[in-house]
């Protein structure tokens, strides 16, 4: 790494180059959740910097654990995840109801979020153990399946469809890196087409089946469901090239889009940036994910590089499925946008996945340290 | 082991499918790029006005309704500002919880707060529905303080429909009220289902709705999803219905709905020169003023309870067998057949005809043309019609109006019977008979007229022109066709008429208390029952004798023709006096004011007056348990209905001659 200025150790393995276009995103984030406030700082966006401060700390202290440490604590994790996902389903039973957040007085924790890196971390565990030769035999699929359905069927109860998908996406990716055979994805890629139309009639509730239908047809239904999307293309659309301006969205001031600070804050911003605001959101993300692919590739070690790459996979997935939503490609599935949306469990997840991957960036060049 | 080949293969399909894995992320971020490019760029100009449609609305002002005026120019109908409570269905929370709030603020009775809560359950969504108008400042205060617990309630200033002389021109002018969905379907406009609005529901008010509406005004509004109110942007002012303008006379009207008084019945006065309808008075009826603010089931059980059906226009709608009031009309078709009206019957009680003796109300003696009309004279109808045929009788009386419908501008005019013998063979497939002759000539039997008919008969033979009645008001008149008399047939029939009343007549208490104008009619008394059931006077009210008058003044030379019709008065004195005091009004209105003013202080006060005790007495004695009101398209139609019912003829044919009522008058 060339630097101009050489800066003091702890600060130079720090990867900078990630950083400061995060710290830009966020910081924009922070002026669109103002905005979308109606022009009130303190509502979302002072929360909105405070959480990334303090979970931003959380990352760093993360990237110090050393990776022996990690690989033992896989499994613990995993497991502590799982019965605090089986804390929820208990009390949303005797509560009645779904409920999908444990309230720990100061902090209200949403287990699901938790397990989207958990998934990644314990199969990127597995995979490392497991021996090279029985990459092609059952035991490379059945365990981790077993992994992976445990907490999908959890989250899918609470009924919180966006989360098991992205679940079933990390550990997907992390299969997928790992060698399985290309075969037995284009057999379950087949699987998942037959299951799709067995899912939506018999799996989805009345509520998510109607989410798919509008979305196939949004105009179907423009004042019910199909309103989110119809009215999240219009602010979308009504920004062109440069947006309407700073504080300027009608369609986000007048309540016309729905969550504008939640799941459609990229509607609320696009509307006042314009596309210009849209591709600098999508270069922050493209830089984000190329470092945390480029730490993959870099990993000395199979867990290390399968750590990196389900993780890359994981926040790639918040931010195509949320992206895909506003712009009317994807179903409305309650899926935040990182880093922009107001929301402190989507905001600790997308941080402990930035922290993982600064932890194996961290491994990556002790060991090229020590192999120098 | 990182050294085994096997591994090494492992690594390099890991570096191999993460760059798949990374191509598909540059591939999705490419393919979003693009999509937002697309929409914000190639289909930005249609999700720009999408975007401005969302944020402006257009929000339609309720135009002024037209004035309605009389023939002076003075208001039947007019606009007064007004504070008003209206409820968007769609947006409450909790009717109930509202419906008990509004009440409660708005001090509502337990029937009107039943009355609201029904309204607002059928209710559409989309259109406002009316809680109060005419609310005063302080209860409206009350209701807008409290606004946020109370969404989809909206207090409103505006216009409210008001009937200077309420109950008096009812069923003339109608009434007002928001569109129906019926209505809505009918003229799909966004007017009809903007909060305020109103449209004519009956009378007048339907007939000129398009004149009387006006323009609608517009305001321009930034608002948000919820339809909260940002700011203006750009306000049209509406533009005022035009006014239409009545031949009718206000005060007359007035004076003549007061003047029926505690009777149930109608009043119809007309100019003979011009055909302008100067009253059409009917009574006893519905103040418009609060079915505009829309009907409360109270009122309407209260209306629809009462055998006086007060919610039928009787001048249009009340079809009654003109009794002897035709008497002078058949004389002149006598006349105009050839007949002397020196010729003379005796008249020793009645008329034997074949083996059938056809009673008289009295016995007259010897009787020619001028006694029979002054004297109602069975015996002397009875003989000459069957002389001259009742084909002809009935020819002629069409001629007059008997049975026709007139060009006015009302939704419904019952045209009545005049008895023929091909009429009696369409409707009941029998051959006329010597019977049906001795009825029909003295308007009994199947005879049914309307009083504006009774009216424009009187006014064609006082004039000898074809008179058309109108209700607009027109400088100038077309010239009416002669009816063909010559002038001694009309001077004849004119004094047969004026005997009635200034001569040895049957209504000698007609006559008018002023110099110089003399008022000339004909009594007539229409059995509704035969004699077995009821002897026409007393008993219950339903079987009482109609008691009628037609009338024209004055003598020498008409201007002013009419004919009051009273149902079950009794007979004809229920019906003279009325028709005395509002000519004596017409010439003298202070004399005519000071006569009903006495009888006003027996009867308890002014008809408005009347009305609002009878409602407090109503309204106590039913409390909240009575049907609600019907939606005012049904109602109409079920009004129109009764009536049609109420004024058919004989289900079957009659085959009895009528035992005539006496006529004679005491003095």
């Amino acid at each position: 790494m060339k630097r101009a200025v050489t800066l003091p150790a702890p600060l130079a393995q720090i990867p900078w180059g990630m950083l400061l276009p995060l710290f830009a995103l966020v910081l924009f984030g922070a002026a669109v959740l103002h905005s979308a406030a109606g022009g009130d700082f303190d509502t979302y966006a002072t929360s909105h910097l405070i959480r990334f401060g303090v979970f931003l700390t959380l990352a760093l202290v993360m990237s110090r654990i050393p990776r022996h440490l990690v690989l033992w604590g896989a499994y613990p994790a995993y497991g502590v995840v799982l019965v605090l996902l089986l804390g929820v389903e208990i009390i949303g039973q005797i509560g009645g109801g779904s409920q999908r957040w444990l309230e720990f007085g100061f902090l209200r924790l949403q287990p699901s979020e938790l397990m989207k890196p958990a998934i990644v971390l314990v199969l990127a565990s597995y995979f490392h153990t497991l021996p090279v030769g029985m990459i092609g035999s059952w035991r490379a699929l059945v365990p981790p399946g077993a992994l992976m359905v445990l907490p999908m069927a959890m989250v899918l109860l609470q009924p919180d469809l966006g989360t098991a998908l992205a679940i079933v996406f990390g550990g997907a990716v992390v299969l997928f890196l790992a060698g399985l055979p290309a075969s037995w994805f284009a057999g379950g890629g087949i699987a998942a087409l037959v299951m799709v139309p067995l899912a939506y009639f018999f799996a989805l509730k009345d509520y998510q089946q109607r989410r798919v239908t509008t979305f196939l047809d949004p105009e179907s239904d423009p004042l019910g469901a199909g309103y989110h999307i119809t009215q999240s293309k219009i602010a979308i659309g009504s920004g062109g090239i440069d947006g309407k301006g700073f504080g300027q969205g009608s369609q986000s001031h007048l309540d016309y889009l729905p969550e504008p600070h939640t799941d459609f804050v990229f509607a609320t911003m696009a509307e006042e940036w314009g596309l210009v605001g849209g591709i600098f959101v999508l270069l922050v993300f493209g830089i984000v994910l190329r470092w945390g692919t480029n730490v993959a590739l870099d990993a000395t070690d199979r867990f290390s590089r399968l750590l990196a790459g389900g993780i890359t996979a994981t926040i790639f997935f918040y931010v195509a499925i949320n992206l895909m939503m506003v712009m009317g490609l994807a179903p409305v599935v309650g899926i935040p946008l990182p880093f922009v949306s107001h929301g402190g469990s989507s905001m600790m997840t997308n941080m402990i996945c930035i922290g993982t991957l600064m932890m194996v960036d961290r491994w990556n060049k002790q060991s090229g340290a020590a192999s120098n | 082991m990182e050294k085994s080949p096997n591994s090494n293969a492992l690594h390099d399909r890991f570096n191999r499918r993460i760059f798949i894995v990374g191509a598909v992320q540059g591939g999705i971020g490419l393919l979003l790029a693009a999509r937002m490019g697309y929409i914000a760029v190639a289909e930005n100009e249609r999700y720009r006005t999408e975007a401005e449609s969302n944020r402006v609305n257009l929000s339609l002002i309720p135009p002024r309704r037209g004035w309605i005026l009389d023939r002076n120019g003075s208001p039947l109908a007019s606009n007064r500002a007004e504070f008003r409570i209206d409820i968007i269905p769609d947006r409450v929370e909790g009717v109930e919880r509202t419906v008990g709030m509004l009440g409660d603020l708005l001090s509502f009775s337990e029937a009107e707060k039943q009355d609201l809560q029904d309204k607002l359950n059928g209710a559409a969504g989309f259109s406002a529905v009316q809680v109060a108008s005419g609310v005063d400042y302080e209860e409206f205060a009350a209701v807008s303080v409290r606004l946020p617990e109370l969404p989809g309630v909206v207090p409103q200033r505006g216009y409210s429909r008001y009937y200077p002389t309420g109950p008096s021109v009812g069923h003339l002018i109608g009434y007002v009220g928001t569109a129906s969905r019926e209505e809505y379907e009918l003229e799909p406009v966004p007017l009809l289902v903007t909060p305020g609005f109103k449209m004519g529901k009956d009378g007048l008010e339907k007939q000129f709705e398009q004149q009387l509406r006006g323009e609608p005004g517009a305001r321009r509004v930034e608002a948000t999803a919820s339809g909260k109110i940002i700011r203006d942007l750009e306000t049209r002012e509406d533009v005022q219905g035009d006014a239409v303008t009545l031949t009718i006379d206000g005060p007359l009207q007035d004076y003549a709905a007061r003047r029926i008084g505690l009777e149930s019945g109608s009043v119809v006065v007309m100019d003979c020169q011009s055909g302008d309808l100067l009253c059409m008075a009917s009574m006893p009826s519905f103040d418009p003023n609060s079915f505009s603010a829309g009907i409360g089931r109270v009122e309407y059980a209260m209306l629809s309870d009462d055998e006086r059906v007060p919610l039928r226009n009787k001048v249009l709608k009340g079809l009654y067998p003109p009794g002897s009031t035709v008497k002078p009309m058949h004389a002149m078709a006598f006349l105009k057949a050839g007949i002397d009206p020196e010729e003379t019957v005796v008249c020793a009680g009645g008329l034997r005809v074949g083996n059938r003796f056809f009673r008289c109300h009295s016995t007259h003696g010897v009787t020619n043309m001028n006694r029979a009309i002054h004297q109602s004279c069975d015996t002397y109808f009875y003989h000459f019609a069957q002389r001259v045929g009742f084909d002809a009788v009935a020819a002629f009386a069409r001629t007059v109006g008997m049975g026709q419908e007139f060009d006015l501008p009302v939704a419904s005019q019952f045209f009545g019977t005049v008895p023929d013998a091909a009429w009696k063979m369409r409707k009941y497939g029998r051959e006329w008979q010597n019977y049906d002759t001795v009825n029909a000539a003295i308007g009994q039997g199947y005879y049914l007229a309307s009083p504006l008919q009774l009216a424009v008969m009187s006014a064609r033979l006082a004039t000898g022109q074809i008179v058309q009645p109108r209700l607009i008001k027109q400088d100038g008149h077309p010239p009416f066709a002669s009816m063909n008399f010559n002038p001694e047939q009309i001077g004849f029939i004119r004094q047969g008429m004026s005997d009635v009343v200034n001569g040895p007549g049957t209504a000698r208490r007609a006559r008018l208390p002023l110099e110089g104008i003399e008022l000339a009619g004909k009594t007539g008394t229409a059995q509704v029952v035969s004699l077995s059931i009821s002897d026409g006077r007393s008993g219950p009210w339903k079987y009482r004798d109609h008691g009628l008058f037609v009338f024209f003044a004055p003598v020498d030379s008409p201007r002013y023709a009419g004919a009051v019709v009273i149902e079950h008065g009794g007979g004809s004195g229920s019906a003279y006096p009325i028709a005395r005091d509002v000519m004596t009004f017409l010439f003298d209105p202070q004399k005519g004011l000071d006569a009903l003013h006495q009888l006003e202080t027996q009867w308890g006060g002014t008809a408005q007056q009347r009305l609002s005790a009878r409602y407090a007495a109503y309204a106590t004695a039913a409390g909240v348990d009575l049907p609600p009101p019907p939606d005012s398209v049904r109602l109409a139609a079920e009004v129109d209905a009764e009536a049609r019912a109420a004024s058919t003829g004989p289900e079957r044919a009659i085959t009895d001659a009528i035992v005539p009522r006496s006529e004679e008058v005491q003095t």
